[in-house]
């Protein structure tokens, strides 16, 4: 499907020998007392292990060129480094070295941290849009749309309840709505299809493929294979931090079939 | 990987950037962008202080009653220990004391409670900063807002006492206004300024209760400076009367209770709580600013 659009391939990522670093307060290993904790910041030293704060290289010099119009799948397994990368191509984590150039501001599909519980599905529709950064305007013209998407009001009046009565289902549909119901230039999406029922997953890729048209790029890290398969046509594969394999999918999925043993 | 030629082929990364005009992801931007896109997020700033607010109380059987009661039980509290236990308003009547103890305590705790709030936005929102782009003094803005909505919820009480003992609305009233906004951009560079610091150091959070108690005391929330320190050298009831905590009170004080005068006031005093305002509020911003591409490391 890239194919389509050769001759003029346009890049909207690179990323070049990225690396990305975690810095974890207190988890030097062995003893957590507090007169641990106390010597462990009087030890002084620039030394980043001595003061007990532990480094996680979480992403090892990663590169790669992603264009306009492609669907990428991004797999590996627990612990390799996947949202972190995309957190990274976001500009929300800092590289420690190398650089993620990208064209116009890519965003996250996910405004979950955004929503609070407490208060009703429809104030947060309007707080998760305005924490996306969609206007007033925009919000209320999507609202409608973005409701009826959910499907939270199938079942009677939920919107004007507070979101801590919902379902966890509910939450997420609802979720899975209002981060969608932005257009994007590249967009990412972080396991976002696992979400309801068979009937919203449906929805989900089809809101997904329609993403996929209006943004430039879209990334998908998903642990189903089925939905990398239904849905990208590129897939990166990480282990350990590192690219493994870059390719297009059936070729990258049968060698990560092969290698979890499936 | 496609493996057809391409005239891109060859180019390294850098170039290849350059060539489609793309932009560094995750780079600080200029000073003045970095307002107009602060400017453009207004509507999230506001709505998510609305928010916060609203979802305080949500859980509560009295629901947002208690946006009023929480300050008025903490002035019954003040009251019963300072008032009537340590009698601490000496050189002024109970008609001027309650009022004096009851607006230093809520314009204290609004202080308070933005530096409280402040040290906490970054590191308590790590999950929003690690999910969403925007600019990150939205946050501590964001919480400073919060408590100026809720000290206005205060003003409620504070306007009731005053005028059952004795201070009606009178045309002095009108300095409340003027004075709520220097204060109000004074907390929000604070907010600022321990954002920053509590996003490297989360610790402070911890700290913060303390430091901010100790400010208070000093600031004469329950006494009078002029008074109580009578007979201790002009210097240092200038220096603890000048302090931001005192005078943003003082100002509230005078221009709210009748019998509180001119002469409790240091010299100056708008021009000092301008200069506080400012410098905190300008200084505070570009502290934060310095570090928003920092925000949501590990």
């Amino acid at each position: 499907m890239a194919e389509q659009n050769t001759g003029a391939r346009i890049p909207t990522v690179i990323a070049d020998e990225l690396h990305i670093v975690y810095r974890v307060n207190g988890a030097k290993s062995g003893k957590g007392s507090a007169t641990a904790a106390l010597s462990r910041i009087l030890k002084r030293g620039s030394d980043d292990a001595a003061r007990g704060v532990r480094k996680v290289h979480a992403v090892r010099g990663v590169s790669f060129v992603a264009y306009r119009g492609e669907a990428i799948g991004l797999i590996g397994s627990n612990g390799s480094g996947k949202s972190t990368l995309l957190r990274a191509i976001a500009g929300l984590l800092p590289a420690e070295r190398g650089k993620v150039y990208t064209d116009g501001q890519p965003s996250l599909l996910g405004v979950n941290a955004a929503l609070m519980n407490d208060l009703t599905g429809e104030r947060n529709v309007i707080l998760g849009g305005l924490a996306m950064g969609m206007s007033r305007e925009q919000i209320r013209e999507r609202y409608q749309e973005i409701v009826d998407f959910s499907g939270i009001n199938e079942k009677g009046d939920f919107i004007t309840l507070p979101m801590r009565t919902y379902s966890s289902g509910m939450a997420a549909r609802l979720r899975f709505s209002i981060a969608a119901a932005k257009d994007h230039d590249v967009l990412m999406i972080d396991e976002a299809l696992a979400t309801g029922d068979r009937k919203f997953q449906k929805r989900s890729e089809d809101r997904i493929r329609e993403l996929r048209k209006e943004a430039g790029t879209v990334f998908l890290v998903s642990h189903n294979n089925k939905s990398i398969r239904d849905t990208c046509d590129r897939v990166l594969w990480l282990e350990r931090g590192e690219l493994r394999m870059d390719g297009p999918t059936q070729e990258v999925l049968k060698e990560y079939e092969k290698f979890t043993g499936k | 990987m496609s493996t057809r030629p391409s005239p891109d082929d060859g180019l390294s990364p850098t170039e290849l950037a350059a060539k489609y005009g793309l932009a560094v992801s995750g780079a600080r931007p200029g000073l003045v962008d970095y307002v107009r896109q602060l400017w453009g997020r207004r509507h999230f700033i506001l709505a998510f202080s609305q928010a916060k607010l609203t979802a305080q109380y949500s859980q509560a059987k009295l629901g947002q009653v208690w946006q009023v009661a929480t300050p008025l039980l903490n002035t019954l509290v003040y009251y019963l220990i300072f008032g009537v236990i340590m009698k601490a308003g000496r050189g002024m009547s109970l008609d001027t004391y309650i009022p004096f103890l009851v607006t230093g305590v809520f314009v204290f705790t609004f202080t308070q409670s933005s530096v409280m709030a402040g040290v906490r936005a970054i590191s308590g929102n790590l999950g929003l900063v690690r999910a969403l782009h925007f600019p990150r003094a939205s946050l501590p803005i964001s919480f400073a807002l919060q408590q100026l909505q809720q000290l206005l919820f205060s003003m409620i009480v504070l306007f009731v006492v005053a005028i059952g003992f004795g201070s009606y609305p009178s045309l002095s009233w009108v300095l409340i206004v003027p004075a709520l906004v220097l204060q109000f951009f004074f907390n929000t560079g604070l907010a600022l300024i321990v954002a920053r610091l509590g996003a490297k150091t989360p610790d402070l959070a911890q700290l913060m209760p303390f430091i901010m108690r100790t400010w208070m005391y000093a600031s004469g929330v329950m006494f009078s400076i002029n008074h109580m320190l009578a007979d201790r050298p002009e210097w240092v009831v200038r220096a603890l009367q000048v302090n931001p905590g005192a005078i943003y009170m003082d100002l509230m004080r005078f221009a709210l209770i009748k019998d509180y005068g001119a002469s409790n006031l240091p010299p100056h005093v708008w021009a000092i709580a301008l200069f506080w305002a400012v410098a905190v509020f300008v200084g505070g911003f570009v502290y934060f600013w310095k570090a928003e591409e920092r925000y949501g490391r590990g």
